[in-house]
């Protein structure tokens, strides 16, 4: 973990505040999600605060402070989604999981997300579960993706 | 001089086609030309379109499959990866095409069909309704009894110029866009021009910016231009968040180098030696798309220092948007590049003066730069003829929704909203009649079948409270319940709200504690309650006036729309759901009550024992009934029937 961020770090310029936005998604993107070592050191790599950090890394969505679990489902929740029923199939998916949108299992199986927009609105609704999507999904579809991650984890 | 045979691609295209500048070309380098776009083949070429909406359809499973059968059959072909063409339901689209054949284009090409699909095509034995149509390109043979894809319905009132080159060629190449012409306006633009005469061609255009508020473009540049200051800024806003639309990710994807050159001559007039393309970072493919294309563009010397030898240096940085809704606005969208909190500022001083770093910054849209280059091209009088008095040029929009196309559509301004319903997309795919048009997503409005007679232009959609720049164009039929989108909205809007200004973070949040009254079951039905929950409506209009009125940025300014929209047209709906407590669309869940079938139901006494509530009485093996003013409509009881004799209204 520690050598992640001391690899990221000196690509940026110390003196320059914009590159904390870059520095966060980068470790984020490496670790897959931000630790509390990781945002002290980039606060004492870049002379900020930490809690000026934790300020900036809340306000955006695509920051996370949790470790993302083995399964990470993530349902589009855009308005064409929405048209076709996301809402029901997210409160199914809760349901099933056991976990609310934005949490973790606590065995870390599984986590839950809901994203914006995925721009494929055509295919609504659209479910992603780490880097398989899953178009135009139906409750028979729902049903079949849920049991398969649930058996794939036990 | 070497012939331009034996030259590399790079160096040809640069010397013989880009520095050319009448265009005419003697023939061997004609024939190279028509080599490099494609147009004279001598093994067959297959495309996959592979933009997001492609691959998550499955082009990369048919990409795979059609990998796998060139193997297999150990065929003599190149295989391209392009944008998508636009009809996203007909994705994944597969095209093929053979030497001396017009280029033939199957839709909904999944993984098992691959086979089949390449086999007709190469045997010539095509099965029609697998085919999208045909391109047609002169000196080809045509495919007998196939459509032009140009003369599709979808495709035959759209006027294509950004998207033009929209899944024809590879967004991944680009000695493709420089074999189509690409790169020339900024050739020309660098050494042909002063800032000052790019900035005056764009004012003349009219060009106005596509990201909602219609600014002349060429005006904004000007402002920038006479700035006085040792560092400027050039961001090209790419952070759609707007759920629904996708044109941003479209044109991306579809051709990048296009609004890579619209960037830089925009960088150029306006005298920044920096600029920003600031990219949302759900869009994973348009990221590595626009990587790639910007690697390229360097290598080739069209970023860096000393551009064509003209003294002018530019560097491009690609940034990933965090996920915040807000930073579409441009002053939050500079607060986010400095890294902070995307949080907007009070305008003036506007950034075109004082923005990024505290230097003059210009913002524009995608769609607004990828318009740049042709104007550039063929003079700001050419781009005046397209569109109309007040709005020139054409609109890119995402069309999304339950109509019977969708995918993103390009047209000239002065279409009617009908037009593009009808015609373009097709009508309603279930045969339902049209409920509403909802434009500009969360900061939209609704619009109603008898306002769609209005034509797509700033001004004209400005009357009936529409912002055009924001291109989600989503078709409503007779199942959608306005109140719930009403609501999803409110419920995006509030949850992206920045926090800074109270109308907009307290505002929405009691809206959406409103609309969430109006759609849940109430707990007791006395008269005083009902009257309560009217009141609430009404409020709800003062509310919405009152954000309206004292918001800072669009975001909060607008975030009302959707609700007073849809409280002008579908105010009996409203009125449905607070005193019939009925929900004619079967979609606020709380407001369903539940019957039983008697002819299915067999007494089989599960649901009896399933509900919360005890409404639900019957002896075994006779038809239950549910005791209404008991129910809950928590639906407990519809989920676990095994009969489907349970249903509700």
């Amino acid at each position: 973990m520690e050598e992640i961020v001391e690899k990221i770090l000196p690509r940026y310029t110390p003196e320059k505040k914009d590159g904390l936005i870059p520095i966060l998604q980068e470790v984020q993107k490496e670790q897959g999600y931000l630790t509390e070592e990781a945002v002290e050191k980039i606060g004492k790599y870049l002379n900020l605060p930490v809690n000026k950090i934790y300020g900036v890394a809340a306000f955006y969505d695509q920051f996370r402070f949790r470790r993302a679990g083995h399964f990470h489902v993530q349902i589009c929740h855009g308005t064409t989604c929405h048209l076709f029923g996301a809402s029901t199939y997210l409160n199914e998916i809760e349901k099933q999981l056991k976990i609310k949108a934005g949490s973790t299992s606590r065995d870390r199986r599984f986590s839950l997300e809901i994203v914006n927009c995925l721009g494929a609105c055509n295919q609504a609704p659209v479910l992603k579960v780490n880097d398989t999507y899953y178009p135009m999904v139906t409750p028979d579809d729902l049903t079949r993706i849920i049991r398969t991650i649930k058996e794939k984890t036990e | 001089m070497p012939s331009p045979t034996t030259l590399p691609a790079k160096e040809f295209l640069i010397e013989k086609v880009l520095k050319s500048y009448s265009g005419i070309f003697d023939k061997s380098t004609a024939d190279r030309l028509a080599d490099l776009r494609r147009e004279k083949i001598v093994r067959p070429v297959i495309y996959v379109g592979m933009g997001s909406c492609g691959l998550i359809a499955g082009a990369a499973q048919t990409y795979a499959a059609v990998e796998r059968h060139i193997l297999e059959n150990k065929l003599e072909v190149d295989l391209v990866r392009v944008g998508c063409n636009g009809l996203c339901s007909a994705e994944p689209v597969l095209d093929v095409q053979l030497p001396g054949k017009a280029r033939i284009s199957f839709r909904n090409a999944t993984e098992e069909k691959v086979e089949d699909l390449l086999n007709s095509a190469f045997h010539r034995t095509l099965i029609e309704d697998t085919v999208l149509g045909q391109y047609k390109v002169s000196g080809h043979e045509d495919w007998p009894n196939i459509p032009y894809v140009d003369q599709l319905p979808f495709f035959a009132r759209q006027h294509r110029n950004i998207l033009r080159h929209a899944g024809i060629f590879s967004p991944y190449s680009i000695d493709d866009y420089l074999a189509r012409g690409g790169y020339k306006s900024l050739y020309k633009t660098v050494l042909n021009y002063t800032a000052d005469k790019a900035c005056e061609i764009i004012e003349l255009s009219e060009l106005r910016g596509r990201g909602g508020g219609g600014y002349p473009t060429g005006r904004k540049w000007r402002i920038a231009f006479n700035m006085g200051s040792d560092q400027k800024y050039l961001v090209c806003n790419a952070d759609e968040s707007d759920p629904g639309a996708f044109m941003d990710r479209a044109i991306i994807e579809a051709d990048p180098h296009r609004v890579i050159e619209g960037v830089i001559i925009a960088a150029y007039a306006i005298g920044a030696n920096n600029a920003y393309i600031y990219v949302r970072s759900d869009y994973e493919q348009s990221l590595k798309i626009l990587e790639n294309a910007l690697l390229q563009a360097r290598e080739y010397g069209f970023i860096g220092e000393n551009i064509f030898g003209s003294g002018f240096n530019l560097n491009i940085l690609l940034r990933q948007g965090a996920g915040a809704f807000v930073c579409g606005e441009e002053t939050a969208l500079i607060a986010s590049l400095e890294g902070r909190r995307g949080v907007p500022q009070a305008k003036p001083p506007y950034p075109a003066e004082k923005g990024l770093f505290g230097h003059p910054t210009i913002v524009n849209n995608v769609e607004t730069l990828a318009n740049v280059p042709a104007i550039m091209e063929n003079g700001p009088q050419w781009f005046k003829t397209i569109g109309t008095k007040e709005s020139k040029g054409t609109k890119v929009f995402s069309i999304a929704g339950k109509s019977l196309h969708t995918g993103f559509i390009e047209i000239p301004m002065g279409i009617t909203i009908n037009e593009i319903v009808t015609e373009i997309a097709g009508g309603i795919k279930s045969g339902k009649a049209l409920k509403a048009v909802q434009i500009g997503g969360p900061s939209g409005v609704f619009i109603y079948p008898s306002e769609t007679g209005t034509e797509i232009g700033f001004e004209s959609l400005k009357e009936i409270g529409a912002p055009v720049g924001l291109g989600g164009f989503i078709i409503l039929d007779e199942e959608t319940c306005m109140v719930s989108l009403s609501k999803y909205f409110l419920n995006f809007l509030q949850k992206e709200s920045c926090g800074k200004c109270i109308p907009c973070r307290e505002g929405t949040k009691r809206m959406l504690e409103i609309l969430e009254g109006i759609t849940r079951r109430p707990k007791e039905e006395s008269s005083h309650e009902t009257l309560e929950r009217f009141k609430g409506v009404v409020q709800l209009e003062n509310l919405a006036e009152v954000i309206r009125d004292t918001s800072l940025c669009g975001l909060g300014q607008n975030a009302s729309n959707p609700v007073l929209s849809s409280l002008k047209w579908f105010r009996d709906e409203y009125e449905e759901h607070i005193f019939d407590r009925k929900c004619r669309a079967g979609v606020c869940h709380d407001l369903r009550t539940f019957f039983i079938d008697v002819d299915l139901c067999n007494g089989c006494n599960v649901c009896q024992k399933r509900c919360p509530e005890n409404a639900i009485i019957g002896s075994l093996k006779m038809p239950h009934f549910i005791v209404e003013s008991k129910c809950t409509g928590c639906g407990i009881c519809f989920e676990s029937c095994k009969f489907s004799a349970i249903y509700f209204k």
